[in-house]
C-alpha cells in the first residue's frame, strides 16, 4: 500500500515503448483504420438516417447532427480501451514483451505509461480519422472544432488508463468480456449520445455523471455545435482529475503484477 | 574496477512467506562463466531474476558492476544482456526490427543500431533471414536471435537461463561455440542449466542449489574430484546382496549408493575397486569417469522434483 503513493517513475524513455507499438502497428495500419472508421460510420447512418426519419429533431438539432459528435468519441473510447485491453494483456502476458523490455534501462512503470500513450493515440486518431467524413456530411460545422483534437487525446487517455487498470487484473482474455459489456457497453448506451439523458428519471444522470463517458460528449457536443454551456469547465475537470488517478493506478498495479 | 562483477551476500528471496532463497553469498569474477545448477524450485531462477533486477530483493546485498542493485538498476541494466528461460522476440516485428527496437530501448542511435544488428546477425548465422517472421524461425534460430539482443548493448555481463533447453544438438553446440566467443572477448555470464555436459563445457565455475541454498561451490573439476570421488563404478546388485559386495571393500576408501538395484560405487581409484569386486563383476558393470551429474544427484538426492 505504501509503494502504491509513491510517485511513478516515469521518464523520457516511455516514448520508446510508444515508438515499439508504433512500428508494429505501421505494418498493418492500413487494415486497422478501415475498422476503426467502419464501425461508427455505420452507427451514424443506421441510427442517423435510418432513425432520423422518424425523429425530426432534438433540441431543435437535427437527429444525425445530434448524435455525430457523441459517436466520434465513442470510437476513441473503442479504441483507446481495445488497446490497452486486448492490445496490452497480449504484449504482457501472450509475447511477453513487458518481461523483454524491462530488463533493459527502461523500467516497468514506463512500459504502462508508454502502452497507455499508445492505446491514448489509437484513439486519437480513430476520432480525428471520423471528423473529414462528418465534414463530408456537413455535421461538424462550428469553427470550436479546431479544439476537439485535445478533447479526444484527453478522453482517449483517460479510457487508455481505466482499460490498462483491468489489465493489471485480467487471468485471461475472457474476463475482458465483463468490461466491455458491464462497463464499456452500458456507458455507450446512456452517455448522451443517442437521445438527452433528462428524457429519463433523474437518478440515471447522477449515476451518469460518476462515470467518464458523459463528459467527453458534453465537450464533444459544445465544440460541434459551438453551443457552450455552464459546467463545460467542470467536465473537463472531471476528465483531467479521473485521467491522472486512472494512470497512477494503471502503472502501480501493473508493476504489482510484472515485479514480484 | 571492481574484480568482481556480481557480489550476493546473504541474498534473500521471500515470496508472501515462502522462503525461495534463504540467504546465499557468492561472487562473480570478470570474464568467468558462473553456473547455477539445481533441480527445479531450487532457487536459481528466482536468484537469476534478482540479479535482473525483475525480482525485488527481500534481505542481503547484492552489486553489480561494483554498484549497489538498488536505486541503480538503469546503470547496471545499460551493460547487461539477459536470455531468459522463455524467448521473448517480438512477433509483430521481424529479425532486423527486434534488435534495432531493442537497441533503442539502450538509446544506441539508429545507424549504430543497424551496424551493430547486421554484424551480430552475420556473427549467429542469422543474416539471411534478417528479413524474416520470427514466427518462421526455428528454435534454434530463436534462441541465436535471443542471444543476438542480449549483445546488442554490447554488454559486459550476459544472464542466460537455461540457454539450449528443448534444442537439437547440432544447435546447442552452435550456441556454446557462439558463448565460449564471448567469454574469449572479456563478458562475464551467469546461467542456469540442467545438462551437465552444458555446465561442465562452459562454467568455471558453479553452485550447486537445492531448497534455496548452495550446497557447493567451486569449478567443475573440483566438484567432481570432492563430491563424486574422480570415479565410479556401477554394479548391479541382487535385492539386499549390497551388504556382501561391501563387505569386500571393506577397509577401502569409497561412497557408495543404492538406485533400484545398482549399486553406485565412487572413489578416487576405480581399478582398485574392481580389483576387490572381481567375484560380483560377472553380470557385467560399468566403470567410467565420474561426472557433474553424479555430483548433482549425489548433493540433491534421487528423488523426484515436481
Amino acid at each position: 500500500m505504501r509503494d502504491f503513493f509513491r510517485p511513478p517513475q516515469v521518464g523520457r524513455r516511455a516514448f520508446k515503448v510508444w515508438q515499439r507499438n508504433r512500428d508494429a502497428w505501421l505494418k498493418f495500419y492500413k487494415a486497422s483504420l478501415v475498422g476503426n472508421l467502419a464501425e461508427p460510420i455505420l452507427f451514424l447512418l443506421a441510427f442517423g438516417l435510418g432513425l432520423g426519419r422518424f425523429i425530426r429533431n432534438v433540441g431543435g438539432v437535427p437527429y444525425i447532427k445530434f448524435i455525430a459528435p457523441g459517436l466520434v468519441v465513442s470510437a476513441a473510447m473503442n479504441a483507446a480501451s481495445f488497446e490497452c485491453t486486448f492490445g496490452s494483456f497480449t504484449r504482457m502476458s501472450t509475447q511477453k514483451s513487458y518481461d523483454a523490455i524491462i530488463v533493459t534501462p527502461v523500467n516497468i512503470d514506463e512500459v504502462a505509461a508508454g502502452d497507455i500513450l499508445w492505446g491514448a493515440t489509437k484513439g486519437f486518431i480513430s476520432a480525428v480519422i471520423m471528423l473529414p467524413v462528418l465534414a463530408a456530411f456537413g455535421l461538424m460545422d462550428s469553427p470550436w472544432l479546431v479544439l476537439s483534437p485535445i478533447l479526444y487525446l484527453l478522453m482517449s487517455l483517460m479510457f487508455a488508463s481505466m482499460a490498462l487498470i483491468v489489465t493489471a487484473f485480467v487471468p485471461s482474455y475472457d474476463y475482458y468480456a465483463y468490461y466491455f459489456s458491464l462497463v464499456i457497453s452500458p456507458m455507450f448506451f446512456f452517455s448522451g449520445i443517442f437521445f438527452p439523458l433528462s428524457t429519463l428519471p433523474p437518478w440515471v444522470m447522477k449515476i451518469a455523471w460518476f462515470t467518464p463517458l458523459i463528459h467527453a460528449v458534453n465537450v464533444s457536443r459544445a465544440l460541434a455545435t459551438g453551443h457552450f454551456y455552464g459546467g463545460l469547465a467542470v467536465d473537463t475537470l472531471w476528465m483531467v482529475v479521473f485521467t491522472l488517478i486512472c494512470s497512477w493506478t494503471a502503472i502501480k498495479f501493473i508493476r504489482r503484477r510484472l515485479i514480484k | 574496477m571492481p574484480e568482481n562483477i556480481i557480489e550476493a551476500k546473504g541474498l534473500r528471496k521471500e515470496y508472501s512467506g515462502y522462503p525461495a532463497v534463504k540467504g546465499i553469498d557468492f561472487s562473480v569474477e570478470r570474464a568467468e562463466c558462473f553456473g547455477f545448477l539445481g533441480p527445479n524450485g531450487a532457487g536459481k531462477t528466482t536468484t537469476m531474476n534478482m540479479l535482473q533486477g525483475y525480482v525485488t530483493i527481500t534481505g542481503g546485498t547484492l552489486r553489480i558492476f561494483g554498484m549497489e542493485l538498488r536505486g541503480n538498476e538503469r546503470k547496471i541494466k545499460a551493460r547487461m544482456g539477459v536470455v531468459p528461460q522463455e524467448n521473448n522476440l517480438d512477433p509483430d516485428l521481424s529479425v532486423m526490427e527486434n534488435l534495432r527496437v531493442y537497441a533503442r530501448y539502450f538509446d544506441i542511435p539508429k545507424a549504430e543500431a543497424m551496424r551493430r544488428a547486421a554484424s551480430l546477425l552475420e556473427m549467429m548465422s542469422l543474416l539471411d533471414k534478417k528479413n524474416e517472421k520470427i514466427t518462421r524461425l526455428s528454435g534454434g534460430m530463436k534462441r541465436r536471435l535471443m542471444l543476438a539482443r542480449a549483445l546488442i548493448n554490447d554488454s559486459d555481463l550476459i544472464m542466460l537461463d537455461e540457454p539450449t533447453t528443448g534444442l537439437d544438438p547440432q544447435a546447442r553446440h552452435l550456441i556454446w561455440q557462439k558463448l565460449k566467443e564471448q567469454k574469449r572477448q572479456g563478458r562475464t555470464m551467469a546461467l542456469t542449466t540442467h545438462y551437465m555436459d552444458e555446465a561442465a563445457h562452459l562454467c568455471d565455475r558453479l553452485v550447486v542449489m537445492d531448497q534455496g541454498r548452495i550446497l557447493a561451490l567451486g569449478s567443475p573439476q573440483e566438484l567432481v574430484d570432492k563430491y563424486a570421488r574422480g570415479s565410479v563404478v556401477e554394479l548391479p546388485v541382487p535385492r539386499g546382496g549390497e551388504s556382501e559386495v561391501l563387505n569386500a571393500l571393506a577397509g577401502a576408501d569409497y561412497d557408495y549408493e543404492i538406485s533400484g538395484d545398482t549399486l553406485f560405487i565412487n572413489s578416487a581409484d576405480g581399478d582398485s575397486v574392481i580389483a576387490r569386486l572381481a567375484r560380483f563383476t560377472k553380470g557385467g558393470f560399468v566403470h567410467r569417469p565420474a561426472t557433474l551429474e553424479d555430483v548433482f544427484l549425489k548433493l540433491t538426492g534421487r528423488e523426484l522434483r515436481e
